[in-house]
């Protein structure tokens, strides 16, 4: 078998780093499965009353699935902006840890440390460490790659499925109210991996949907969040 | 400012803010075991409690329509292991269909 094809290589400039294909491979097919899933948050901006503009800016500047999806359910729900971007920051703590985790690995600083920030996700972390085997510099390559990658396929397929939305009209007459929920369910079924997830997922959904009519929409989301730290306090059955 | 653009731009912040701050915090403040654990179950409450919220409510009331139609059919194209579009595909479809003969 040959040995991979070094793709990127700069001529003499031996600081110039080597390109890893299947890194790169791996990086593509990430960011198009993701930033496909960018056409279901268009459209979900748009049901959920934010304009285009708004729906776009959420994925340039906000760029986190969940927490996008959060804040458009919520708002767009008739809650609060504090209950949405309270919704949004709790899924979004996760960041902080992938963060910590690529920190050490990546070594930035200004821009660059706020352009590694700012594509800090679920995907840019995961293929990162993904590439373990291959050694820092392919990890770095997966980082920036992903990052990337999803950052551009996220936000064109975010304004089509906007641009979509809005010709479409009723958001009922073309199931957009329920591809929405659909997509929050698609969203956190790979992490319901056992039993004892199942259970929080379900306790969450009954709590949320009894509190419902007592108080301001928003709040029995952000509730459940109290859910997860109860269920999470003591070590695993 | 309305609400929208309060929590696009608020969102947009605290997520910044978030990502930012696990490359400025040494990591050992933040990964004790018990703070990673609910960290991973943070999304799964939020998430499917979004779920039900805009399945089985509107505007602070129960309502049973055609959007639980629409998600239940998610939910068994999900139990198929299909992949994400079907599933939401699959949804606004079913909903969709329902909404019109109804």
């Amino acid at each position: 078998m040959n040995p991979p094809p070094l793709i990127g290589y700069l001529g003499h400039n031996n600081r110039v780093s080597k390109v890893n294909r299947a890194t790169a491979m791996q990086s593509l097919s990430v960011s198009f499965a993701v930033g496909l899933y960018g056409i279901a948050f268009g459209a979900a901006g748009i049901t959920a009353g934010f304009s285009i503009l708004q729906t776009c800016l959420l994925s340039l500047l906000t760029f986190s699935g969940a927490s996008q999806f959060a804040v458009v359910g919520v708002i767009g729900a008739g809650g609060t902006a504090v209950s949405g971007i309270a919704t949004a920051s709790l899924l979004g703590i996760r960041n902080t840890l992938y963060g910590l985790r690529m920190a050490p690995l990546l070594q930035v600083r200004g821009v660059k440390k706020i352009l590694a920030a700012q594509i800090t996700i679920d995907e840019s972390t995961g293929v990162a460490i993904g590439q373990e085997d291959l050694g820092p510099e392919a990890m770095k390559q997966g980082f920036w790659f992903t990052g990337i990658g999803v950052y551009v396929l996220w936000n064109f397929f975010t304004l089509l499925g906007a641009l979509g939305a809005q010709a479409m009209g009723n958001p009922s007459a073309w199931g957009l109210d329920a591809a929405v929920p659909a997509a929050f369910l698609g969203l956190v079924w790979p992490r319901l991996l056992g039993k004892f997830e199942r259970t929080l997922a379900i306790t969450s959904v009954l709590l949320a949907i009894a509190l419902s009519p007592f108080i301001p929409a928003g709040l029995p989301i952000i509730l459940t969040a109290g859910l997860a730290v109860i269920f999470g306090w003591n070590v695993r059955p | 400012m309305s609400t929208f653009w309060v929590g696009v731009i608020g969102s947009s912040f605290a997520l910044f803010v978030l990502r930012y701050l696990g490359y400025l915090v040494p990591e050992k403040y933040l990964t004790n075991p018990r703070m990673l654990r609910i960290n991973t179950l943070i999304p799964i409450a939020l998430l499917s409690a979004l779920v039900g919220v805009q399945t089985l409510t509107e505007k602070g009331k129960w309502v049973i329509d055609q959007r639980f139609a629409g998600v239940f059919v998610a939910l068994i194209a999900l139990r198929l292991k299909a992949p994400y579009f079907v599933v939401v595909i699959s949804a606004a479809a079913t909903s969709a269909a329902i909404y019109r003969f109804k």
